[in-house]
């Protein structure tokens, strides 16, 4: 078994806003990232696939098909976007690291080949957070 | 002998903004700034490295003690910016473009009244890991 890992990454405006919730709960709760206006990050996205080397070509899968698949399904769709208006693969979540990742996973998933079994997304929102999804089974 | 040395204090905001001019029309903000001027805003992780230089202090062996450097950058630079929209959140963007050589200005601007005239000055902004400005041009 060999892993693969693609970087990519994507800027985007979110906040963290429980809209069942009072403006001071969230406040409360969230802080300054419910700050309703709107923040951002430099989001680096870590994308890792597993499986076995190809005999002919040493490959598990072409990396550049596997970027992509990256740019196609995920960033296309948020980068330079705000994750909580634009991206319709969050509509309805809390624009949490650990729901994006989730999110991430699944946009990926469907279009990988099936000897490409996806392995890891970690996201890093900033320099010193990241989130790490394995799919629904774990790491 | 003049021994001057230049001290560095790396400091950090996260900040939504987009690049917009109020006196051009949609097409011509795109066609300039691209997705950079999407209506719903983006962000970046700001990086700061504020830079002083100047002669250590004879007593103290310090250019500037970097923990009170690291709080007046705080003071004056990130309570303004962090978590904040640019554009919306701030009296110093709400009529200047907020790009990364304006605020790189604006930083600078904030930070030079508080530091003693014998010190130079000078500030470096990431937007990006990639992206970068510097201010005042050595």
């Amino acid at each position: 078994m060999v892993y693969l890992t693609r970087v990519e990454h994507f800027n985007a405006a979110h906040k963290l806003y429980n809209p069942g919730w009072s403006k001071e709960k969230n406040d409360e709760v969230f802080g300054e990232c419910a700050n309703e206006n709107w923040h951002g990050h430099n989001y680096d996205l870590f994308v890792t696939i597993k499986g076995e080397a190809n005999g002919d070509t040493g490959f598990l899968f072409d990396v550049k098909k596997l970027s992509v698949i990256i740019k196609d399904h995920v960033l296309e769709k948020v980068d330079h976007k705000n994750l909580n208006l634009d991206v319709d693969f969050m509509k309805g979540k809390m624009c949490s690291s650990e729901n994006l990742a989730v999110g991430i996973w699944d946009q990926l998933e469907r279009h990988l080949p099936s000897h490409v079994q996806l392995h890891c997304v970690k996201l890093c929102e900033t320099p010193r957070i990241y989130v790490e999804y394995f799919g629904k089974n774990g790491g | 002998m003049s021994e001057r040395v230049s001290v560095f204090r790396k400091e950090h905001f996260n900040a939504a903004h987009r690049l917009y001019n109020a006196a051009w029309d949609d097409a011509a903000n795109e066609k300039v700034f691209g997705k950079c001027a999407l209506p719903n805003y983006h962000g970046h992780n700001y990086e700061m490295e504020v830079k002083i230089t100047g002669e250590p202090d004879k007593e103290t062996g310090y250019v500037i003690d970097l923990k009170s450097l690291s709080e007046l950058i705080r003071r004056e630079v990130v309570e303004k910016f962090d978590h904040k929209n640019l554009n919306l959140d701030t009296k110093e963007f709400r009529e200047l473009n907020p790009t990364a050589e304006n605020i790189v200005i604006v930083i600078y601007k904030l930070l030079r009244p508080h530091i003693d005239n014998k010190f130079d000055l000078q500030v470096r902004l990431y937007e990006t890991p990639r992206n970068f400005v510097e201010y005042p041009v050595s």
